[in-house]
């Protein structure tokens, strides 16, 4: 018989999705530990939300296998529903129905008894922290409001793992905020596992203990947030130019202490360890060439950056 | 209260199997407490039938009578009724929940997957047999009596309310398979022929030949003579009978449909 207490909180091997000839989730391995915030970081169609649909039991894997809590996704779905909560990327909820009337059901779906529904819709209705407007139609909620009952209605059974799929986005900064707050509670104080997609690099970086990234349906990196920034450099060179990007790139390799070079658009991004050292080499190197600089940027690595030296691509953030 | 102070408070509280009839419960639950708040899909139903029924008796009783001899407002009640009941479902709001994600979030739940449309299904039989009242109560009302009395009042409900439920089966089909709203909305189409090639306006006799071949194999035709006899003649056991079989076939072709569809929309393929 499994262990479920010892087994990872999500664990996957070789997990594979296609639709048609689309191969949408190419091959991912994971393995989560319990109690722990981990970030899953893509563009928009890598193939996060693909992963998450198949670990929530939404969708089987093609080919592969995973496991959360314990048991396997594909064979024992059921025992998997009642162990995990989920936040979808768009909030799921019935706005024909009320808040209250909604997390009864909820509570009703997942077998609770008369006295738990009344226990747990008290509590979390100081969670969702709309006060009256409980009792109101979602249909007249904000789209923070909404954010934070879908948030409720995926923690009535008390999940031991809580996946989030792009939980702030469309948020203005205050819900955003205030979503960031709750996760990060709901994994110190509680130990909840916390499964989190993300295309705000920020987000991922403040949260998660460690990052993947993912690509084409593929995980590209995995370490923690630091790790991955110190893996590319200490600092980071922006150029941005109106000029072609390959005579830039070619006039700034040539400088000593240059450790790697990505064009992308019309900026030229350069990875060195010493960037207060570095930045006037460069500009000479720059003025040398006689090539028009729009802004030369000195800063420390992002997830961005992780990204852009694993991939050539930058992650578009939706518009907040 | 945070979340944490929320889940700390009833941390011993799990998630547990609700049971078959209780998801039951739970689904029917829900799409009957919508019904008031989709008034826009339920005043037609009650309307419509309401306007042809004084529109028909206003232009063709006089005429009826004097050929047939028969309470012309008796002999179309059961008319009314079939159109009332015939595809009023949630269906429309089951696309709402697949298009708005809400499905996904039932289907994320440990529900006992065949619940989410057999609730539903619950739900549309309750429906149906109260709109049946309102236009009874209006049948009562302009002179109709029934033949069978109270007791076959209740199985004239019960007919109607279980044609009503074999008709459901059809547009809940097309919104799990499709998920389009369109297509839903011009599932009333299914109906028409269902309605109106058939004994609607002037008994079997009196219809041309060709219209009476069609009208034989229309289910509709022996559910109308199932209901027609209980107002007017009494208790005619072979007309109850065939409707119960005609309901019986339409349910069984329709309702397999939409748990066909069903399955494939839960399939996690």
């Amino acid at each position: 018989m499994a262990d479920h207490d010892a087994a990872p909180a999500i664990s996957a091997r070789g997990l594979v999705r296609t639709f048609g000839d689309k191969r949408a989730v190419d091959g991912v391995d994971l393995a989560v530990a319990k109690g722990e915030i981990y970030g899953f970081l893509g563009p928009n169609g890598a193939g996060k939300s693909t992963v998450v649909r198949m670990l929530c039991t939404l969708l089987n894997p093609s080919e592969g296998s995973a496991a959360v809590a314990g048991y396997d996704v594909a064979t024992q779905a059921e025992k998997v529903r009642l162990r995990i909560g989920v936040a979808l990327q768009e909030a799921a909820l019935d706005e024909r129905q009320t808040g209250r009337e909604l997390l009864h059901l909820q509570c009703r779906l997942y077998g609770l008894r008369p006295h738990e529904v009344e226990q747990r819709v008290a509590d979390l209705a100081g969670l969702v922290d709309i006060g009256d407007a409980l009792d109101r139609l979602i249909s007249t909620y904000s789209g923070g409001m909404k954010r934070r009952l879908d948030l409720a209605a995926a923690l009535v059974h008390n999940p031991e793992v809580l996946f989030l799929d792009e939980p702030t986005t469309g948020l203005d900064p205050v819900s955003r905020a205030t979503v960031w707050d709750e996760v990060r509670a709901l994994n110190t104080e509680l130990g909840m596992t916390i499964f989190l997609t993300t295309q705000y690099l920020e987000e991922a970086d403040e949260l998660a203990h460690r990052v993947g990234i993912i690509d084409h349906g593929r995980i590209v990196a995995e370490d923690t947030p630091e790790a991955l920034k110190r893996s590319i450099g200490s600092d980071v060179i922006i150029i941005e130019t109106d000029t072609d990007c390959t005579q830039v790139e070619a006039a700034v390799r040539s400088v000593r202490g240059v450790e790697q070079v990505t064009a992308h658009g019309s900026e030229v991004t350069i990875m060195v360890n010493d960037g207060a050292a570095m930045i006037s080499p460069v500009a000479v190197a720059l003025h040398a060439a006689n090539l028009h600089v729009r802004n030369l940027t000195l800063r420390t690595p992002t997830l961005d950056d992780v990204f852009l030296e694993l991939t050539g691509g930058r992650i578009e953030e939706p518009e907040r | 209260m945070s979340s944490v102070d929320a889940v700390a408070s009833g941390r011993s509280i799990r998630g547990r199997e609700a049971g078959f009839f209780a998801d039951l419960r739970s689904i029917a639950g829900r799409a009957l407490r919508l019904v008031p708040r989709d008034k826009e899909a339920l005043i037609p139903a009650l309307v419509i039938p309401v306007f042809f029924f004084a529109v028909n008796i206003g232009q063709l009783q006089n005429v009826f009578e004097k050929q047939t001899g028969i309470d012309y407002k008796a002999f179309l009640l059961p008319l009314s009724i079939i159109t009332t009941v015939s595809g009023v479902t949630r269906a429309s709001a089951l696309v709402t929940d697949i298009q708005g994600g809400y499905f996904d979030r039932l289907l994320l739940t440990p529900v006992r997957r065949i619940t989410l449309l057999l609730g539903l299904m619950v739900a549309d039989l309750l429906l149906v047999a109260a709109l049946c009242v309102p236009v009874l109560a209006l049948g009562f009302i302009v002179g109709v009596r029934c033949a069978t009395g109270a007791p076959g009042l209740l199985v004239f409900i019960v007919i109607a309310a279980l044609w009503g439920l074999a008709c459901t089966g059809f547009p809940y089909a097309l919104a799990l398979k499709t998920g389009n709203p369109a297509v839903v909305n011009s599932s009333f189409l299914l109906f028409f022929p269902f309605t109106f090639l058939t004994t609607a306006l002037v008994p079997e006799q009196a219809l041309t030949p060709w219209f009476r071949a069609i009208a034989k194999v229309n289910p509709v035709t022996y559910i109308l003579a199932g209901l027609r006899s209980l107002l007017v003649v009494g208790w005619a056991w072979g007309d109850l009978a065939q409707a119960m079989l005609a309901i019986l076939i339409v349910a069984v072709v329709s309702i397999t449909l939409a748990f066909k569809a069903l399955n494939g929309r839960v399939k996690r393929k």
